[in-house]
């Protein structure tokens, strides 16, 4: 343990420490904001108050974007968990050449341009003649979020010892069965991390369902966006505290039930 | 025996089957689309859009604000994630939430909560005069600086966490080893530490890099219109200017780099792979 050791111990925890500070200041400067009293955003808030959150009940059409865009992270994380369950024990345990490739394709949606994803989807169910928004947006959710599955499973699956199945089909479980009983249940941690962030990632999406949204289909974020656009109000700082909340709820009960750090390692 | 093991790769069909049609076919189509004129095919929206000087500001625009986001994200990330390393306890804990928590919020809460710090009479502002660094407020929303610092500040979780991981996996006896063959600091970080971290680095920036090349939600709240960027410019053409083969050219450029970035890190990181 040399001086030069001494001093990048020090200076990557001094880096460190602003890193959190850096991470977690959005977060804080959000909910200071909330609980102002002014119609502007003035830090730190001259006096505290409520009104900007009692003032979201008045917001137009805020619990409609609420309750859809609940409906299609749930949905598509549903499907994305099933889709992604069943290919990745393809990519496992198959023995088929290509196997790599499908890895990197059902991941890639993550590094693609949502903007550039979202405007094909447009593109291609104006072609195909599906105009309704709801199903459009849902088939674009599955897009977002069947990676953020895909991306989990496959790691946790590939540590998985596969002999259990074989096992509980000599004890005359059916192999469907002997996944649902015997897989799902081993790899609930991925299954819970990755359902959490994909759930998320539909949530938070806006690039892709721009595109896919008419006027009675608006999710969370092309609302809150359009509210940005036509009445910036400390409501706004509201919002996104009661999504902050949201996210504070979703994390510790994926800390209790599986770890923060095994979370991190989807 | 065989059988079931050739059976087994038919469940892969109904995702891959999803994907090549919800995804793999309209992204075909859209770069169909941009080589398609009345008269036939033609890479004429190509030259069009690269004979144009604003487009390629804004393309030069785009690359130098994802590169510095990357950058800068890197700078961060690449001692914190040592620290984490080395955190025990509750200190460790705290390193996870802040990752993890600003990474399960949304990109238009951040990008909002950004805008209010940037402000003229945002905090920001009031820190530095409160300090005494400046009198009058300087003007920060709007200005590239600020729209690198907020996007490495949303990108930063995604370039921590890879490097986390393959410090956390390395051999700490490896250093140590070198040490006591009598390797100075310098040495042992730049031959021994350093390169078995790079998959790490490599992962943590392709993964920024391709983000930060695509993003619209930052761009438009920080910077807003005066500065776009090539997915505002793609917005732009198909929500209000309703030029499509326009709109479908900037997307097909946008892809073709964010693919390049995919084959290209993936092919970096294979081979780091084999020179360990």
């Amino acid at each position: 343990m040399t001086q030069t050791d001494q001093i990048f111990r020090v200076l990557s925890w001094i880096i460190g420490l602003f890193c959190i500070a850096f991470l977690m200041l959005p977060i804080f400067i959000t909910l200071a904001a909330s609980f102002t009293s002014s119609s502007v955003y003035t830090l730190p808030p001259p006096e505290w108050s409520l009104r900007w959150y009692a003032s979201l009940g008045r917001r137009n059409g805020l619990w409609d974007a609420v309750v859809l865009s609940l409906n299609l992270a749930f949905i598509s994380t549903v499907i994305s968990l099933v889709l992604g369950t069943l290919a990745s024990i393809a990519v496992t345990r198959g023995n088929f050449r290509g196997r790599e490739a499908i890895a990197t394709f059902t991941v890639s949606p993550l590094m693609m341009p949502g903007l550039v994803v979202g405007v094909a989807l447009l593109q291609f169910f104006r072609e195909i003649g599906l105009r309704d928004a709801y199903w459009s947006l849902l088939l674009g959710h599955i897009v977002i979020t069947l990676p953020f599955v895909m991306r989990t499973l496959l790691a946790s699956m590939s540590a998985f010892d596969f002999s259990l199945i074989d096992a509980a089909r000599t004890l005359g479980l059916s192999y469907p069965k002997a996944i649902f009983k015997v897989l799902v249940p081993n790899l609930a941690p991925a299954y819970l991390t990755s359902g959490l962030f994909a759930f998320l990632a539909s949530m938070d999406n806006y690039p892709i369902s721009i595109f896919l949204t008419d006027a009675r289909n608006k999710t969370l974020p092309i609302k809150m966006l359009q509210y940005l656009e036509e009445q910036p109000d400390p409501s706004l700082a509201a919002m996104s505290s009661g999504l902050i909340l949201l996210a504070v709820i979703v994390l510790a009960f994926g800390a209790r039930t599986v770890g923060l750090n095994r979370m991190i390692q989807g | 025996m065989s059988s079931r093991v050739d059976r087994i790769g038919l469940l892969a069909v109904p995702g891959l089957a999803f994907l090549a049609l919800v995804y793999a076919l309209p992204l075909l189509m859209l770069l169909a689309k941009s080589i398609q004129t009345p008269d036939g095919l033609s890479f004429a929206e190509y030259s069009a859009f690269f004979a144009d000087d604003y487009n390629m500001r804004v393309l030069m625009r785009t690359l130098r604000v994802a590169g510095l986001t990357t950058l800068l994200a890197l700078l961060i990330a690449y001692p914190t994630a040592f620290a984490m390393n080395r955190a025990k306890g509750p200190w460790l804990t705290v390193f996870l939430v802040a990752m993890v928590l600003p990474m399960s919020l949304g990109v238009v809460v951040k990008a909002f909560a950004w805008s209010i710090l940037f402000r003229a009479n945002g905090f920001l502002n009031t820190m530095l005069q409160w300090i005494g660094l400046t009198e009058k407020p300087v003007r920060m929303l709007f200005t590239e600086t600020a729209l690198v610092v907020g996007a490495a500040n949303v990108f930063l979780p995604f370039m921590v966490l890879p490097i986390y991981a393959v410090i956390r996996q390395m051999d700490s006896r490896l250093p140590e080893a070198a040490a006591s063959l009598g390797a100075g600091p310098f040495f042992r970080f730049f031959n021994v530490t350093l390169p078995l971290s790079l998959p790490g680095v490599v992962a943590g920036s392709a993964f920024t890099f391709s983000m930060a090349i695509s993003m619209y939600v930052i761009p438009s709240l920080i910077v807003g219109e005066r500065q776009q960027t090539m997915s505002m410019l793609i917005a732009r053409s198909f929500l209000y200017l309703r030029n499509e083969p326009l709109g479908a050219t900037i997307s097909a450029v946008l892809l073709a780099i964010a693919v390049f970035v995919v084959i290209f890190s993936s092919w970096l990181a294979r081979r780091l792979g084999a020179r360990q």
